[in-house]
């Protein structure tokens, strides 16, 4: 820098401008011809199906009479809409149960495996993550099977004590048989991001602390969760976004229990069926919409909640 | 810098080139690149469907076979709501529909209302007429205008298991009153359930609420703007509340339809009957009821009645041909829709193995058909005894052109009632105000 600076001070300042100028131009060019395959596949991949999807909120199309503008008419009849409203606070509901259940195994299991370092641990840590790397289909088709009256094992395992099966399937019990196959499926992979995250401390804070009298349990609770905090945030947004946009699971097992998970069971499940099963485009992507500002006020709630511990975003 | 310049500039020129191979539009289902069968008369001119029979290959076969003048491309993309939704994906998006395409008659209004289907009674109805009874013409019919060729009906019985009856010393009960009676004697004896509610298929409701006397929608296509929706007239009423009773009392389950589950429970014998059409013995064969030591331990009566006096028949299902809006020879894939399905052969190997219940009267009143000895059902007669006379006294009904939305409301409000949450009356009140007011927003007047 200091070299750079020296060098040019002896030129006439108009010259130095023109020549910055000529170089600002190229660099700028440069910048765009880099910048550019990324925003082309940004802008038609992003943002002009959302700006698209946008458009056909606006509008209503009915068999009879055809295709209409209408402004926001979706978003009031979506706000008012109870197979909407009854999507949203189901996984409202489900977020504020399933996130923290979620994210205590995850951290518990981190930094158990964190502080035992055996081979058995590092067993352990594949097999927890595992579930993860199952796709999310075949991790419901198989809860799904499992939770079967007719071949599942529940069935046998509580015959064996003369009682009857709970139904994971049925009305009753279709939130704790989601709960389960979505905890099973992500709290190994929140447990790697904080594994990980644990992993990044420095150990000098570890020997510091034991120096001044500090157990194992104050070392966790005192060191190293106040500083895995971001990570925590991290995946609790992750979580929360994923949560309230959830689809896969329940639209599969929707094929084993269609009458206990309605076509309208989360808003994502409406929406697809709006659009794709009843052909109202416009209707689906004002419910899409509607979600997405669900999405942001949780999570903008959220971080404001949490804003003086992050360290991201 | 040079090297970077000349990298940055193959980067991008990739990118664009595959951009532009994502918007070179893809024809999907009129592309008759990716067909399913073979085509060997490559020179003819080609005309694509979508099906989802279990013997379609052999159909298609047997078509293109016998004919000059044009091939068929079939597509098997799923079966009913499946192929349903893509085939409303390609109405929306204006292209990507085959030209001929298998559809549920209840389906045809449906989809007919938004202008995708073609009338095809100047494509060679005449010819073909006297083929089918006139029953069968009215369900694919709108009007005066016929949108499909009638290929697989779907009267309904009481399939039953004969191991079951045999054992609780009971009769098949001739009418619902019987039913319930009979359901509570097996139940007392400590057998099984003797049926099932599945949320899943409000067809079969809906089938068993027109035996009683409903008529859910009435439409007339000279004044499209206007439907008649009746959900819960008494007769509607009744039925819910009836099968809604047999539930909370245990005489039957509540599982859904059409999943391992329920076929696992069919084949162990959980369920002493099965309400259900015609094609329901050969969807079970293929689904693995009745084989091995289960063989010949079902049987069929005719479905219970209201009013033994005043017998009413109904129907599940079946299917038609239609052509698509969206075929660009109109002509051929009417010629196509008219032939395929209805060679002997096609036919022959449809009812042996009861995919379908034909119903062209070239099968239909085959004595072979007739009298064949349904292996299925241990060697009874079905057809003769349960199933033709059934089809005969079906009367024909008029669907709704919003079937899918009528079908998704009554899977609801039929759950909550399997729930307890409500009672049959009150499912029929909800669903009735739930369809009306859709009715409402895409624009009908509703009486």
């Amino acid at each position: 820098m200091t070299v750079l600076t020296e060098k040019r001070e002896p030129r006439t300042q108009p010259k130095t401008r023109k020549i910055r100028g000529k170089v600002h131009l190229r660099e700028h060019l440069m910048g765009w011809f880099f910048v550019g395959p990324f925003g082309v596949v940004f802008l038609a991949f992003l943002i002009a199906p959302l700006g698209y999807a946008l458009y056909l909120s606006l509008f209503q199309k009915k068999l009879i009479g055809g295709t209409s503008f209408v402004l926001f008419d979706n978003y009031v009849k979506a706000f008012t809409d109870p197979s909407f409203l009854s999507g949203a606070w189901f996984v409202i509901r489900f977020s504020l149960v399933s996130i923290p259940l979620q994210i205590i195994l995850a951290l518990a299991m981190a930094l158990i495996l964190d502080a035992v370092t055996t081979l058995f641990a590092r067993f352990s840590r594949l097999m927890i993550f595992l579930p993860y790397a199952i796709p999310t289909v075949i991790g419901a088709v198989m809860w799904g099977f499992l939770y079967s009256k007719g071949f599942g094992p529940l069935t046998d395992i509580f015959g064996l004590f003369g009682a009857t099966a709970p139904d994971f399937l049925g009305s009753n019990l279709i939130f704790y048989g989601l709960l389960n196959v979505v905890t099973w499926q992500w709290a190994g992979y929140y447990m790697i991001i904080l594994y990980a995250a644990l992993q990044g401390i420095d150990p000098t804070l570890y020997e510091a602390a034991r120096m001044d009298g500090a157990g194992r349990w104050q070392v966790a609770t005192r060191i190293k969760i106040p500083l895995i905090a971001p990570a925590l945030i991290l995946i609790l947004v992750f979580s929360l976004i994923g949560t309230l946009q959830f689809f896969n699971e329940p639209q599969i097992l929707r094929y084993l229990a269609a009458g206990t998970i309605g076509a309208d069971f989360t808003p994502n499940m409406y929406a697809y069926q709006q659009a794709f099963s009843l052909a109202n485009f416009n209707y689906g992507s004002a419910i899409s919409f509607a979600l997405g500002g669900i999405v942001f006020i949780c999570v903008y709630a959220f971080l404001f909640f949490t804003r003086k511990r992050r360290s991201f975003l | 810098m040079k090297r970077r310049q000349i990298i940055a500039t193959v980067a991008m020129l990739a990118a664009g080139t595959g951009l532009v191979g994502c918007s070179s539009s893809d024809d999907g289902g009129s592309d008759a690149s990716n067909c399913t069968n073979t085509i060997t008369k490559k020179d003819l001119p080609v005309v694509t469907m979508w099906g989802w029979y279990p013997n379609t290959q052999l159909v298609v076969d047997n078509f293109n076979k016998q004919n000059n003048e044009v091939q068929v491309c079939w597509t098997n993309v799923g079966q009913g709501g499946d192929e349903y939704d893509k085939f409303q994906t390609a109405i929306s998006a204006g292209t990507g529909a085959p030209d001929v395409i298998m559809v549920e008659a209840d389906r045809i209004p449906t989809f007919q209302i938004q202008g995708a289907l073609v009338d095809i009674k100047k494509y060679g109805y005449d010819a073909v007429k006297a083929n089918y009874s006139e029953g069968a013409w009215k369900d694919v019919s709108v009007g005066d205008a016929v949108y499909g060729v009638p290929v697989d009906g779907g009267p309904m019985g009481m399939i039953y298991r004969k191991d079951i009856f045999d054992k609780y010393k009971v009769t098949p009960p001739k009418t619902w009153a019987e039913y319930e009676q009979t359901a509570q004697k097996v139940k007392d004896a400590g057998g099984p359930l003797f049926g099932d509610l599945g949320a899943n298929v409000p067809a079969v409701l809906m089938a068993l609420q027109i035996q009683k006397g409903a008529t859910p929608f009435t439409f007339d296509p000279a004044q499209p703007k206007s439907i008649g929706v009746k959900l819960n007239d008494q007769a509607s009423k009744d039925v819910l509340d009836y099968w809604g009773g047999l539930a909370k009392k245990g005489l039957v389950g509540t599982q859904d339809q059409f999943t391992p589950e329920y076929i696992s429970g069919v084949i162990n014998g959980n369920y002493a009957t099965y309400i259900s059409a015609a094609w329901a013995p050969g969807y079970l064969t293929g689904a693995g009821v009745g084989k091995g030591q289960d063989t010949g331990k079902f049987a069929v009566a005719p479905l219970p009645q209201w009013d033994p006096a005043n017998p009413v028949q109904v129907n599940w299902g079946g299917s038609a041909f239609s052509v698509t809006k969206q075929a660009k020879k109109p002509e051929l894939a009417a010629k196509v829709a008219y032939g395929l399905y209805a060679d002997k052969e096609s036919l022959t190997d449809g009812w042996t193995n009861q995919i379908i219940f034909p119903l062209n009267l070239t099968a239909l009143k085959d004595p072979a058909f007739i009298d064949l000895k349904v292996a299925f059902f241990d060697g009874q007669q079905a057809n003769k005894e349960v199933y033709v006379p059934a089809a005969d006294a079906y009367q024909g009904v008029s669907y709704a052109p919003f079937g899918q939305y009528y079908l998704d409301a009554m899977t609801k409000q039929v759950s909550e009632v399997i729930k307890g949450s409500v009672t049959g009356s009150q499912a029929a009140d909800r669903l009735q105000e739930d369809v009306a007011k859709y009715a409402k927003e895409q624009g009908f007047t509703v009486q």
